[in-house]
């Protein structure tokens, strides 16, 4: 039965949030909450001396917490412990929090905060990622034999080299980050209500600050406006902040970022840079890659060296070849930390890997579209770790889709500039494209370590429940979720509710992260599902008596269900062989820009895209993550500038950190395509960060189609668009 | 920073709220936006930049689109405040419903403020609505989630819901 999957149910948290009755972190009403705000160092790395109070402010009316006042280690719990949630004696970047400050309301914390002044012996900053020497982490990939490729290539095989740079990109969720905390009750519990995506997270942060048992930390999600995993581990941060003010005030604290606050000390997406030495026959066919990826950590290890594995693990692209190195490294510096970013590290890599083989297309006289199709990869080839693609994958599918829609196959590349119609006088229109994969769920095992578990519970009403810590972001959660139980349960969706994520209350899911949720805690809440559907078993009435009937009999209406991987899974972390994702999601893109000669602003009129999601499980949810995706993707490529200066975050407001507006957004083109991967729940597979990871090299593309200047690094900002003119001028 | 704002007296503000009269004691210059959220707990209309930049605090003020973070309370003395708890908006909810236009929701009350906003305009100066108009016309509230095409569809089917030619 599959009336729910596939259809479009309308959201369940949608009437809440057309009515403003959604209660997001700033709008819960919590009686007697004092706000919340943090003292933070103004240069990027140096000694503390002392923090200094300036005279005259009553310092009764507030309460301030310094790193000795932590109960448990003063430790931001991640992966690894080089984070303080209060710096003590160094500061190493810019905003690093100092003190806490609580105060009845928002003037008085204003006051205090600027009478509280931290003085700080400047130390060096290291602030070029490219020149940095401290390594957090490194990660190799190593495929058959480059070396001998490289050292004797065959007759008639040509070599390409390519640096590629990105820069830093703000996740501009338009809720900025805040929570609030309550005190310790009775029982010693502490309670963090917030925006985030991973309430478990937060609790385990929250027991290494307070040194207590996770059990005596309660998390509980409010409706959050946004993450694209720029809640994966912050809000981790705001929570300890809050929690401890909270135990010093005695009384709960509430802390919201405003806007410049948020731009200013939260992690951004990581820096990178880079190199691809390419050895390609005649006809096109890769024979060698050697990859270089290096990546900008910002002042903490946070979560990147996940990022930086997936970097590596899609560096090489979607594509065949048998002699494949890729050495990655991500560096310290003193930039504020980066983090999770929708794509997490793989928009970076590809864009590197696409702009590369544009390049060895251009130098050969291939077409881009032929040489990508070409190199493919297809059922039965290994990629760069030895994971033999054994089923669900649409990488022809894509690319032909895309060719159909928009004949891009046939489009002569970087001809001489094509005038548009007169009306748009002085601009210039090029075509480009992109084609890419995305692993979904954790990399390797981590899915088999993390063994995310989910409940299906009957409530008296006989309605049942589904039990998740998988949050809903706006991305479609609590849909997705109500058709999957509806349709593996048999009942309608009006059967099925989903609780709030409340780790008192859901088993742990696991992160909403990796584009997992539909694919691995779906899976997972399917097959609970089937079970309980076949307890309660299939006689006559709906499924609410049937339910209620099964309950009255005494029978257990609880199953709850942990993950298995699919059989036959192998990863090797050590030596990263073997299966680096269960699947992967297919993409291709082509851009069209139209260039303004004059000013050399890049509008991207029509951008289509054809992607392999295994099955929609919801479309226009689908649609929504396509197309949301794909324009975070296109901002990034040309007008989302994001940089600093000695350590300094420039854009600290939204009037100088811009993304695209409804002028600047192209009509989309949308082609959904379903190769069904047999462990998914209905065949579906990840779709969250994929439309991520194309839209920038298609874009660069079209750009270099439209100017005929090779555009090498995001974004492509006029500024440095007139730059690549200049030079092509000096040099003809 | 909320400091300077207040630090004037308190004046008597008298203006129509969602078409009912309100009356209260607010500082001059206390920000329409904390004066809707904080004082009158209606927590619907949003804070997304404080500066004017994403437009989710839109309000309607004489049935005009205004930023509430950008207007002092006393600019809206005798005047008609109309916010998203406020009635007459439901061809536009209901067609962000329809069209997808909804992820994360935190810019939804102020995108169907401004869509209404739009619609009326239109009708009102005999402009027919097309996407043209109704990217115009929202291309001062941010989404980040749809990437538009859902919201700029929402517009026009709530143009459609409320008898205008499209």
């Amino acid at each position: 039965m599959s009336a729910c999957v596939g259809s479009d149910l309308g959201r369940p948290d949608g009437p809440a949030k057309v009515s403003g009755r959604a209660v997001y972190v700033a709008d819960l009403a919590v009686a007697g909450a004092w706000h919340g705000g943090a003292v933070r160092s103004t240069i990027a790395h140096g000694r503390v001396l002392r923090i200094e109070r300036k005279p005259g402010f009553d310092w009764r009316r507030v309460v301030v917490v310094g790193p000795g006042d932590v109960p448990g280690d003063n430790v931001q719990e991640l992966l690894s412990d080089d984070q303080p949630i209060l710096a003590e004696r160094v500061v190493r970047h810019v905003g690093e929090p100092l003190l806490l400050v609580a105060a009845p309301d928002l003037p008085t914390l204003e006051a205090a905060l600027a009478a509280l002044r931290p003085i700080v012996e400047p130390l060096p900053a290291e602030l070029d990622f490219e020149s940095a020497t401290r390594v957090l982490h490194e990660v190799s990939i190593d495929k058959g034999d480059p070396g001998a490729r490289f050292d004797s290539p065959p007759p008639g095989a040509r070599l390409f080299e390519g640096t590629w740079r990105t820069d830093s990109q703000e996740q501009l969720y338009v809720e900025p980050q805040g929570c609030v905390a309550w005190p310790a009750d009775a029982d010693g519990t502490v309670v963090v209500r917030g925006s985030m995506q991973c309430p478990h997270y937060v609790r385990k942060a929250l027991a290494r600050c307070f040194g207590i048992a996770p059990e005596r930390a309660r998390v509980v999600q409010l409706t959050t406006g946004g993450g694209f995993g720029g809640k994966e581990e912050y809000p981790s941060v705001v929570a300890c902040h809050a929690a401890l003010l909270a135990r010093a005030a005695g009384r709960p604290v509430r802390i919201v970022y405003d806007r410049h606050e948020d731009l200013l000390v939260t992690p951004k997406r990581h820096p990178s840079r880079v190199h691809h030495r390419t050895l390609v026959a005649a006809d096109g066919t890769l024979l060698a890659m050697d990859v270089d990826v290096l990546l900008d950590g910002g002042a903490y290890t946070t979560l990147s060296p996940v990022v930086l594995s997936r970097a590596c693990l899609h560096a090489s692209g979607p594509y065949r070849c048998e002699h494949v190195a890729i050495r990655g490294r991500v560096v310290a510096t003193n930039h504020v930390p980066s983090g999770a970013f929708r794509g997490f590290g793989a928009p970076q890599t590809c864009f590197a890997i696409e702009r590369q083989m544009d390049r060895i297309a251009r130098a050969l006289d291939l077409h881009p579209f032929a040489l990508r199709r070409h190199n493919a990869l297809r059922l039965g080839d290994a990629t760069a770790t030895g994971q033999v693609l054994h089923d669900s994958v649409g990488s022809l599918a894509v690319l032909d889709a895309v060719a159909a829609r928009t004949g891009i196959d046939r489009h002569r590349w970087c001809a001489p500039a094509m005038a548009v119609p007169s009306s748009n006088s002085g601009r210039v229109r090029g075509l480009g494209m992109s084609f890419f994969f995305h692993g979904a769920g954790f990399t390797g095992s981590g899915e088999e370590l993390l063994k995310g578990r989910v409940a299906i519970r009957l409530l008296p009403d006989g309605r049942a429940e589904v039990a998740a810590g998988s949050t809903e972001i706006g991305q479609g959660t609590t849909t997705v979720f109500t058709a999957i139980a509806a349709d593996a349960l048999g009942c309608d969706p009006g059967d099925v509710v989903v609780a709030v994520p409340d780790t008192a209350a859901v088993p742990d899911s696991g992160p909403t992260v990796a584009s997992r949720t539909c694919m691995v805690v779906g899976s997972v809440l399917a097959s609970a599902c089937r079970e309980l559907a076949a307890r309660i078993g299939g006689a006559a009435g709906d499924f609410r008596s049937r339910a209620r009937a099964w309950l009255a009999a005494g029978g257990d209406g609880i199953v709850e269900h942990v993950y298995g991987s699919p059989p036959g899974l192998v990863w090797d972390q050590a030596t990263y062989r073997g299966d680096a994702y269960p699947c992967y999601g297919w993409a291709a893109d082509v851009a069209e820009v139209e260039v303004d000669l004059d000013t050399l602003e890049v509008d991207v009129v029509r951008l289509t895209t054809a992607v392999d999601v295994g099955k929609a499980i919801q479309p226009r949810l689908v649609e929504g993550q396509i197309t949301g995706g794909a324009l975070q993707a296109i901002g990034w490529a040309q007008c989302e500038v994001v940089s600093s200066r000695d350590g300094r975050v420039q854009q600290d407001r939204l009037a100088t950190c811009i993304v695209p507006t409804t002028k600047d957004a192209p009509r989309f083109d949308v082609t959904i395509v379903e190769q069904p991967y047999a462990h998914g729940p209905f065949g579906a597979k990840g779709v969250g960060e994929l439309p991520m990871d194309g839209g920038a090299p298609a874009v660069l593309a079209a750009i270099e189609d439209a100017l005929g200047v090779p555009a090498d690094r995001v974004p492509a900002t006029p500024e440095r668009l007139l730059a690549l003119l200049e030079q092509r001028e000096r040099t003809s | 920073m909320r400091g300077p704002f207040e630090a004037a007296p308190p004046i008597e503000l008298t203006f129509t709220l969602n078409g009912r009269p309100q009356q209260l004691q607010a500082p001059p210059l206390r920000r329409l936006l904390d004066v809707l959220r904080e004082d009158l707990g209606l927590t619907g209309t949003k804070e997304g930049c404080g500066e004017g930049e994403c437009g989710a605090c839109t309000v309607l003020v004489d049935g005009a689109a205004v930023l509430a973070c950008l207007v002092p309370a006393c600019q809206v003395q005798g005047r008609s405040v109309v916010t998203i708890e406020g009635a007459g908006f439901e061809p536009e909810q209901q067609a962000f419903l329809d069209a997808g236009g909804v992820q994360c929701g935190i810019c939804t009350p102020g995108m169907i403020v401004a869509t209404r906003a739009w619609v009326e305009s239109c009708r009102r100066d005999g402009v027919t609505p097309d996407e043209r108009g109704a990217r115009d016309a929202l291309a001062g509230n941010l989404c980040r989630c749809t990437g538009y095409g859902a919201i700029v569809e929402a517009a026009l089917r709530a143009a459609a819901a409320r008898g205008e030619p499209t």
